[in-house]
């Protein structure tokens, strides 16, 4: 397949970021180091028609996702119209700031699942990772409101050196949440958690002890729950489909509109993004230069273009290859067939050999301070 | 933990958080499911409209069987099948 447009497939779901603000400060975060600020998002109005846009795209799914979306008032309003439009709608939320009252509203507006984080089940490590004194016990109530709401939920579990020997408690924590599904996702190293990869990289001994629990987890709990496990790259021999192929099935939206192939494309230089505020989504997604750029097996590296795999993986994860190879057109470094494999994996274990250094938390301030130094300068 | 083995008169439903709905843009019928979208084949669509989680097992064995002048036993093998590996997927309640 290559991105000539005339049978380009519509997109399956899209990620919406309604905002950066997020009370948690997990340094793995997917968002990018510049937060946005709330006077730069999308009015309740705009993203209406983003719904509307979406649905008629061919959109199937939508993950209302931030920062934390719950702290936009109009969450309610946005699932509620997301359901007229015909979408299946998802919540991806910290869980730390809805009562009662508001997972109800959001119930009865016809939001179709929740997802919710944890950092840990223990509770003084959870506070430590989202730098949030008490962040536990409020999540394990959101769980419980969840449910008691008829929502169906997931637990995601992002798996870091500071909680990686506690997997197997995680999911039994997610069975008795009443979770129908649990995500066991290594922590990926772009935004936040690159900047952290050093205090979240786990050996290559914990994940193989990890993975075995989780297997036999699956095991015993066959019919019960559903757990996914995400691979960390690090420590792979085959890079993962990121986002199921550049352009191919998934397009994500920031606080501000613009449209982009995966939450971390910001990160790779060259690249500009369209804005839903100037464009409709459907031009977006057929002609935008930074969708075209990585879409299908045109653009990709001899290496990959030659493997019978190319149409498996589409050449893995290119925010991965920049970060670790340099350039975002090289095969990922999570491949075993990649020149700079070795390079990945000597980081992953010198990383996780050292003591853990501090935490980089998440923040808006440092970035509002130098993103307000160019304005004045340009 | 083993799958138990479906009553004839459990009556199956799609499991909460799941949606069977036309997709227009790509013409054809999908399950909606958290973080999934599953593509029925003509049989499997047949079983899952029929899981209102009011009719049961075998009732909806019955009317397929009528309506492919089919041997029972055959659609009743399909059926138990595919429901066994969806109640596993947790995409349908039984």
């Amino acid at each position: 397949m290559s991105a000539d447009g005339g049978n380009l497939a519509a997109p399956l779901a899209a990620l919406l970021e309604l905002t950066h603000r997020c009370p948690l400060q997990c340094p793995y975060c997917s968002n990018p180091l510049e937060l946005e600020r709330a006077k730069g998002e999308l009015s309740t109005a705009e993203w209406m028609r983003v719904l509307d846009e979406a649905a008629e795209l061919g959109i199937l799914q939508v993950h209302f996702s931030g920062g934390e979306p719950a702290v936009r008032r109009d969450l309610p309003d946005l699932v509620a119209h997301a359901r007229e439009a015909g979408l299946y709608s998802n919540l991806i939320t910290s869980g730390v700031t809805l009562d009662r009252a508001r997972i109800q509203k959001l119930a009865e507006a016809g939001l179709d699942h929740v997802q919710l984080s944890i950092q840990d089940v223990d509770h003084q490590t959870a506070a430590y990772i989202a730098n949030y004194p008490g962040v536990q016990g409020k999540k394990l109530a959101f769980a419980r409101m969840v449910r008691e709401a008829g929502l169906p939920l997931t637990i995601n579990a992002v798996i870091n050196r500071h909680n990686i020997t506690r997997v197997e408690r995680m999911i039994d924590l997610a069975v008795s949440l009443g979770a129908g599904r649990v995500e066991v996702a290594h922590a990926q190293y772009y935004g936040w958690a690159i900047r952290n990869r050093a205090a979240l990289m786990p050996t290559l001994a914990q994940v193989h002890e990890a993975t075995r629990h989780v297997e036999a987890a699956r095991e015993r709990l066959r019919g019960q729950i559903v757990i996914d496990y995400v691979l960390p790259d690090y420590y792979a021999r085959q890079p993962k489909a990121c986002m199921g192929g550049w352009g191919r099935q998934f397009l994500n939206i920031t606080p501000s509109g613009e449209v982009l192939p995966c939450h971390a494309a910001q990160t790779i230089p060259g690249l500009s993004f369209e804005s839903v505020r100037h464009q409709p989504l459907a031009e977006i997604w057929a002609v935008s230069p930074a969708f075209q750029r990585f879409r299908g097996t045109d653009w990709m590296p001899e290496l990959c273009r030659t493997c019978d795999q190319r149409e498996v993986d589409w050449g893995g994860c290119r925010c991965q290859a920049l970060a670790v190879a340099g350039d975002a057109a090289a095969t990922d470094p999570a491949c075993a067939l990649s020149p700079m494999h070795a390079t990945l994996r000597a980081l992953a274990d010198t990383a996780s050999s050292e003591p853990p250094p501090d935490f980089v938390y998440r923040r808006m301030t440092p970035h509002d301070s130098k993103a307000a130094l160019a304005t004045t300068t340009s | 933990m083993t799958i138990p083995q479906l009553s004839s008169e459990t009556c199956p439903g799609l499991a909460p958080g799941v949606r069977l709905t036309f997709d227009k843009a790509r013409d054809r019928w999908v399950v909606l499911a958290p973080e999934r979208v599953l593509v029925p084949d003509e049989t499997a669509l047949e079983i899952l409209q029929r899981c209102n989680g009011t009719t049961p097992l075998d009732a909806i064995v019955d009317e397929l069987a009528t309506a492919y002048s089919a041997d029972r036993s055959e659609i009743e093998h399909d059926v138990r099948d595919l429901l066994a590996s969806l109640v596993e997927k947790r995409i349908v309640t039984a």
